[in-house]
């Protein structure tokens, strides 16, 4: 499968995902919004010793994973952009932080090792946290949660339309390159003379249809945002999951019960 | 170049974040003010025409690699900053989202990094000042190219620092910012070509969809060799002249070198390979220290940046003929 083609079938897949019938799904995507960041913002700030409170921040995917019943196979598919990133920058720590924290047989473990580790794991918790916000609320959702932060509705809208136009242009630009692979075979990208009309042509060809989609959005009353018709506010049991994923987190973070390795 | 979550520090997030929201609050009100209602739906089309163009692979002439298109100069040339920089930032949320490439956290990081400098710098330092009298071909891809490489070195440097103040890595950071630095020169060269063969194309096709570009006067032939013989005399200027003014400080390796020896030679080594391989060097050297042997003036440090970027440009040419040549041998 190509690039294109398997970017659209992700999109599609996520979308079909985040429209499940489950009780996560369910819950106000502003709520499910600000846990994430939220979760996201502590794991971020646990110190880099602590190997132990990120371990019990595991806590926040391993619950979502299994009462949301969210495919834990899917997320794993994310995490190959993020991680290799993140082992690069954490395989140095080793190297130059070498104070031996404790000794397992005859092995020191260092405190460059807990730090790697610690930071491996955090990218991972991370790439989890938003996998589980995308998989259970739709971006239709997620930039009604930005409204209702005052997130100026130009910005909102623009993203919305991206999202929406995504679909249709990675067909598009699909159908340009089956078409150049067609008549250029065993080639393994474009070539350089062809650079500028091939994505000019797929450029040129948006802008007609920002034109066209400008024109039938006027159609229909568009005067610059739009509108959700069945966006219902925060309920009860939406509050008691903030609530208590928040007094959750907290008590791993400044519990001096859960904090061995704080320096 | 898009930072994950777990690079960051929340001060670092929260910082980059207020600077990416004063920057995204200043150019919706200069979108408002532009009063083009065309403009959004124009925005979110284009911002999903830079999400389809990014996974398109191109060639790279002689070197059998391919690259990929980020896509901030570009949209500034055909947008303008303000809407350039807005749509960028859905590009890089729906990315985060629906990709895990980069980060909630790390959003308002990635926004600087990839389109502030993209979009603002990119557009006020480079497009609008060449574009401002005449636009032609050349001028074009001077200023894709230009414009690319220097807005890409920012944002990998940017991630350096960010990096450095969150604190995550032991490594120094001298020895992180040099390896970022040349791998996104790389990088920024084949942006910036990208970036040109397009908005030549657009150039060609509909000059008038090229922000604020003076496209009444008469088109000159378009020549692609005096174009890139112009961006090779300045490259062997900037070679040149910058090289006088570099640092006589230790670089990165040496300075981490030095924290650990106390020295920036590695003196604990000298045995008899050491020794051997220090001989041949010397000897081999056509300006060791970059100077003319026995000589200690600025001339020399000038000439050898000139040789230097001329060496450098004769291995890269051959390393990747013998690359392609085996190649085309192997498919044959």
């Amino acid at each position: 499968m190509s690039k294109l083609s398997g970017a659209y079938y992700e999109i599609d897949h996520m979308n079909m995902v985040a429209t499940r019938d489950q009780w996560v799904n369910k819950i106000h995507p502003l709520v499910k919004l600000v846990v994430t960041v939220f979760y996201i913002a502590v794991v971020v700030s646990l110190s880099k010793y602590n190997l132990s409170g990120i371990l019990l921040m595991g806590a926040y995917p391993i619950v979502m994973f299994m009462l949301g019943e969210v495919s834990f196979k899917d997320s794993i598919r994310r995490l190959r952009i993020i991680l290799p990133l993140v082992c690069v920058v954490g395989i140095f720590n080793p190297f130059f932080d070498r104070q031996v924290v404790f000794n397992v047989g005859s092995i020191s473990v260092t405190s460059g090792v807990i730090s790697m580790v610690t930071l491996m794991i955090k990218g991972i918790l991370t790439v989890l946290a938003s996998y589980l916000l995308i998989a259970t609320t739709t971006i239709e959702k997620i930039c009604y949660a930005l409204r209702q932060l005052h997130i100026p509705a130009v910005l909102v809208t623009q993203i919305l339309l991206t999202y929406r136009y995504i679909s249709v242009l990675l067909k598009e630009a699909n159908t340009i390159m089956q078409a150049y692979l067609l008549r250029a075979p065993n080639q393994k990208g474009v070539q350089f003379k062809v650079w500028g009309p091939l994505v000019g042509q797929l450029l040129l060809r948006s802008i007609d249809r920002a034109n066209a989609v400008y024109e039938s959005m006027m159609l229909r009353g568009y005067r610059g945002e739009f509108h959700y018709s069945n966006m219902e506010h925060c309920s009860g049991k939406d509050y008691l999951f903030l609530v208590a994923w928040i007094v959750v987190l907290l008590a791993i973070k400044y519990l001096p019960v859960f904090m061995y390795f704080n320096s | 170049m898009h930072m994950a979550d777990a690079l960051v520090a929340p001060a670092v997030a929260g910082t980059m974040y207020a600077a990416s929201a004063i920057a995204a609050g200043y150019s919706i009100k200069k979108v408002h003010l532009e009063a083009d209602p065309k403009k959004v739906p124009v925005m979110g089309v284009m911002g999903a025409f830079v999400f389809a163009a990014q996974m398109i692979n191109f060639t790279i002439p002689g070197t059998g690699s391919s690259g990929h298109l980020c896509g901030g100069m570009l949209l500034t040339a055909l947008l303008g900053p303000y809407a350039a920089f807005l749509t960028m930032i859905g590009v890089l949320l729906i990315q985060c989202l629906m990709f895990a490439d980069g980060g909630l956290l790390a959003l308002g990081c990635n926004v600087w990094n990839m389109a502030f400098y993209g979009c603002f710098l990119g557009y006020f330092l480079v497009w609008r000042p060449m574009m401002k009298k005449t636009t032609s071909r050349g001028k074009i891809i001077a200023a894709s190219i230009i414009g690319s490489v220097v807005t890409l070195q920012l944002g990998a440097f940017s991630v350096s620092i960010e990096t450095l103040f969150s604190g995550i890595t032991d490594l120094p950071f001298s020895v992180f910012a040099g390896t970022m630095q040349p791998i996104h020169l790389a990088i920024g060269l084949v942006e910036g070509l990208i970036t040109a063969a397009v908005l030549v194309f657009v150039y060609e096709a509909r000059p008038e969809m090229l922000y604020r570009a003076n496209v009444a006067g008469k088109r000159e032939k378009f020549s692609f060799k005096k174009t890139l013989g112009v961006l090779a005399v300045v490259m062997l200027l900037i070679g040149g002249g910058l090289s006088l003014f570099a640092s006589s400080h230790p670089d990165g390796l040496e300075w981490s070198i030095e924290r650990i020896t106390g020295s920036t030679e590695l003196d604990a080594a000298k045995k008899s390979v050491y020794n051997t391989a220090e001989s041949v060097q010397e000897t081999t050297a056509l300006l060791p220290d970059y100077q003319f042997k026995g000589s200690e003036s600025g001339l020399g440090t000038s000439f050898s940046g000139i040789i230097g970027s001329c060496v450098v440009l004769v291995v890269c040419a051959g390393v990747c003929y013998i690359i392609s040549t085996t190649r085309k041998k192997k498919s044959a």
